[in-house]
C-alpha cells in the first residue's frame, strides 16, 4: 500500500486494519490445530503458546502499558500452577474449582506484596520483586511432602468439565482441549483489552508516559500501579492454572526467576507497547525453545544469546518495529 | 550444645563473608549504573575455574591473585561491547540483558570444565583443622575469613580516600553533576564494573576451596546477594554489609533450630523489612525511586 493512501483515509483505513488484524489473530489461532501439524508443530505447542502468551500479556499490563518492571511474574504463575495441582490432588476433582483456586491464590499473593513494594521504582522495584518471587521457588523446593519438592507436583489431572450428559471431554482428546485453552485465552483477553479502554487503562498509560505529571494531575499514583499488579499477577496466575491443566504436572520450575525472564523477554521481542506483543512473542519463543532444546545440550546459550541480540539490536520488538515502519 | 552453636555461627559467618562480597559487587554496580547484574554469579564462578586452571601453573597463591583479576578483565571486555550500550535506556533492558550473558556465562563454564563438580586443591598448611577440639574450624576458614576482611576494609578505605573511589561515591549520589564537573564517566563507570567483577572473582577463588567448583555455583549465592542489597539498604554499602552478615548469621542459627527453615529465614528477614522499613536498615529515603 501506499504512504499517501494512508494518509488520505487514514482514520477509515485505520479501523479496518484493526478488524483485519483482530480477524487474523482470531483466525490463525483457531485454525491452529488444523495447520500446525502441517507444518511439523504439534497441539500442545500451540497450547504452550496461549498459555505462555497469556502469561506475557498479563504481564505486560504492568509492563508495558503502565511502565513498571516485575521480574518476577513467574512466582504469580507458578502460585496459580500449584494452587491449582494443589486443588486437584488435595480438595475436589474440578477442573474450574482448580481454576479459580489457583487464580485466586496467585493473584492474591501479588496483590498483597504489590502493597509492600509499591512505593519503590524502577530497578529496586524489579530486585524486590525477583527476591519475592524466589521465596515461592524454595517454598515448592523443600517443602517436599506437599509440594513433590524438586520433582514436581504430580498424581493429578484435570477433569472433565460440566454435568453429564453435556461433559467436555478435555482430558483425553487434545484438540477439545486446545478448544477449552483458546475459550479461556479469548476471555481473558477481551477482559484485558476492556480494562486498557477503560479510565483506569487510560491512567496507567498516563503514569508510564509521566508518573510526575499524572501525580499532579491528582491521580493517586502508587494505588494505580498497586492496582495494575494486581491485576497483571490474576492474569497471570490464571494462566499458571493452564500450565497445570495443560502439563498435568506442576514443577519448581514454573516458580523460578528464570521463567520471569522469559516473561519479559517474550514481552520485549514482540514488542511492549503493543497489545499482541507477547503473544508473538511467546509463539516465537517457545517454538525456539523448542527448537533448539531438541537439536542441542546448550540451548542455554542459545536462549541467551537471543536475550542479547533482541536487547542490543531489537529493543522494539517485532511489532513496534512494524507499527513504526507502517506508522 | 554450645560446640553446635559455635560451628553454626563459623559457618554463618562464612557464608555472611560470601553473601557480603558478592553483595558489595553487586552493590556497586547497582548504585553508580543502575545495573542489576544477573550474571554476578557467573562471574563468581569463573573467577574459580580459572583459579583451578591456572592453580597448577601458579600455584595456589598466584591462582588465587591472577585469577580474580582475569574476572576483572572480563568485566571490562563485557562493560565495553554490552553493557555501556544500555545505560541511557529503560532498566528492563539491563536486566534482560545480564539475564542473558548469565545463560552464555554458565553454559560457556559447563563446555569447557564439563556439568560436574570439580575439587579445588588447597595448600596443606590451610587444610589442617587449628586444633583438634575446633575440628570444624580449618586454617582455610580462617583464611578465608581473614582475606574477606581484608578485602571490604581495603574497598572502603578505596571508596573513601582516593580519587576515584571519591568520584564513585559521588557519582552513586548524582551522576550528571559528576560528569559536568568534568569527569569521564564513562571509563569511571567501566572502572567500577571491574571492581565489581574482582570481587565476585575473588569469592569465586575462595569459595572453591570451600564448596568446589560447579558451573552454576554462583546462582545458589545470588539471591542472597540481592536480598542482603535490600535488607541493608539500596545505595548504601555499608548496609550491604551489615544485610549479608545478618542474613547470613540468621540462616546459620536457624539450621542449629530447625534446619529446614534456613532459607525461608532469609525470605522472613526480607518482608520484615520491605513491611517496617521499607527503605532498608541503613538506606536513605528516595534512593533509586
Amino acid at each position: 500500500m501506499s504512504t499517501t493512501a494512508v494518509a488520505v483515509e487514514k482514520p477509515q483505513l485505520r479501523i479496518n486494519r484493526r478488524l483485519v488484524t483482530l480477524v487474523a489473530i482470531w483466525m490463525v489461532l483457531l485454525a491452529a490445530p488444523f495447520w500446525l501439524p502441517l507444518v511439523g508443530g504439534y497441539t500442545a505447542l500451540a497450547g504452550r503458546v496461549l498459555v505462555f502468551g497469556l502469561a506475557a500479556m498479563g504481564l505486560n499490563l504492568l509492563l508495558g502499558f503502565t511502565g513498571v518492571l516485575s521480574f518476577g511474574h513467574a512466582a504469580y504463575f507458578g502460585l496459580g500452577a500449584y494452587g491449582a495441582g494443589l486443588t486437584l490432588r488435595y480438595l475436589v476433582h474440578s477442573t474450574p474449582l482448580a481454576m479459580i483456586a489457583g487464580t485466586l491464590l496467585g493473584g492474591l499473593a501479588g496483590t498483597l506484596f504489590g502493597m509492600l513494594i509499591v512505593r519503590r521504582r524502577g530497578v529496586y522495584f524489579a530486585m524486590c520483586t525477583i527476591a519475592f518471587g524466589q521465596l515461592w521457588y524454595y517454598l515448592a523446593y523443600s517443602w517436599n511432602d506437599f509440594t513433590g519438592g524438586f520433582d514436581g507436583l504430580r498424581d493429578f489431572h484435570r477433569e472433565p468439565i460440566g454435568f453429564a450428559p453435556f461433559t467436555l471431554d478435555i482430558m483425553g482428546n487434545a484438540t477439545s482441549f486446545y478448544y477449552f485453552l483458546l475459550a479461556i485465552f479469548a476471555a481473558a483477553v477481551t477482559l484485558m483489552g476492556l480494562i486498557l479502554r477503560s479510565p483506569f487503562g487510560r491512567t496507567m498509560l498516563a503514569i508510564r508516559e509521566n508518573e510526575r505529571r499524572a501525580l499532579f494531575l491528582g491521580i493517586p499514583v502508587a494505588r494505580h500501579i498497586w492496582m495494575s499488579f494486581s491485576i497483571s499477577c490474576f492474569f497471570t496466575a490464571l494462566a499458571g492454572t493452564l500450565y497445570a491443566l495443560l502439563n498435568n504436572f506442576a514443577d519448581p520450575l514454573a516458580l523460578h526467576y528464570s521463567l520471569s525472564g522469559y516473561f519479559v523477554i517474550m514481552c520485549v521481542m514482540g514488542g511492549m507497547r503493543t497489545f499482541w506483543g507477547p503473544l508473538l512473542g511467546a509463539a516465537v519463543f517457545v517454538v525456539l525453545q523448542d527448537y533448539i532444546s531438541s537439536m542441542t545440550v546448550n540451548w542455554m546459550s542459545f536462549i541467551g544469546t537471543i536475550f542479547i541480540l533482541v536487547v542490543l539490536f531489537f529493543p522494539r520488538g517485532l511489532l513496534g518495529v512494524l507499527r513504526r515502519v507502517s506508522a | 550444645m554450645w560446640q553446635v552453636v559455635l560451628f553454626n555461627v563459623t559457618n554463618g559467618l562464612i557464608i555472611g563473608a560470601f553473601y557480603v562480597l558478592m553483595a558489595l559487587g553487586l552493590s556497586l554496580i547497582l548504585n553508580l549504573s543502575n545495573v542489576i547484574n544477573f550474571a554476578h554469579g557467573n562471574f563468581l564462578a569463573l573467577g574459580g575455574y580459572l583459579a583451578f586452571t591456572l592453580s597448577p601453573a601458579l600455584g595456589y597463591w598466584g591462582a588465587l591473585l591472577v585469577s580474580p583479576l582475569l574476572t576483572a578483565l572480563l568485566g571490562v571486555a563485557v562493560e565495553r561491547l554490552m553493557i555501556r550500550r544500555i545505560y541511557n535506556r529503560d532498566p528492563v533492558y539491563s536486566l534482560l540483558l545480564t539475564f542473558g550473558l548469565a545463560f552464555v556465562l554458565q553454559d560457556v563454564a559447563r563446555y569447557i570444565w564439563g556439568p560436574n563438580g570439580l575439587p579445588m586443591g588447597l595448600p596443606d598448611a590451610l587444610a589442617q583443622p587449628i586444633t583438634e577440639s575446633l575440628f570444624f574450624i580449618t586454617w582455610y576458614r580462617i583464611f578465608m575469613v581473614t582475606v574477606v576482611i581484608v578485602t571490604v576494609v581495603g574497598l572502603f578505605a578505596f571508596l573513601r580516600y582516593s580519587r576515584i573511589g571519591l568520584r564513585i561515591r559521588a557519582g552513586t549520589l548524582d551522576l550528571e553533576t559528576v560528569a559536568t564537573l568534568g569527569v569521564n564517566v564513562r571509563n569511571l563507570r567501566t572502572f567500577n564494573f571491574a571492581v565489581g567483577c574482582l570481587l565476585a572473582g575473588l569469592s569465586g577463588v575462595l569459595a572453591a576451596g570451600q564448596i568446589g567448583l560447579n558451573p552454576n555455583m554462583g546462582d545458589d549465592l545470588l539471591m542472597p546477594s540481592f536480598i542482603a542489597i535490600i535488607v541493608g539498604g539500596v545505595g548504601s554499602l555499608i548496609g550491604t554489609l551489615c544485610g549479608g552478615l545478618l542474613i547470613g548469621l540468621a540462616a546459620a542459627l536457624t539450621t542449629v533450630f530447625y534446619p529446614s527453615a534456613s532459607e525461608a529465614v532469609i525470605y522472613a528477614i526480607l518482608m520484615a523489612v520491605l513491611l517496617l522499613r521499607p527503605r532498608g536498615l541503613l538506606g536513605e529515603e528516595g534512593m533509586m525511586s
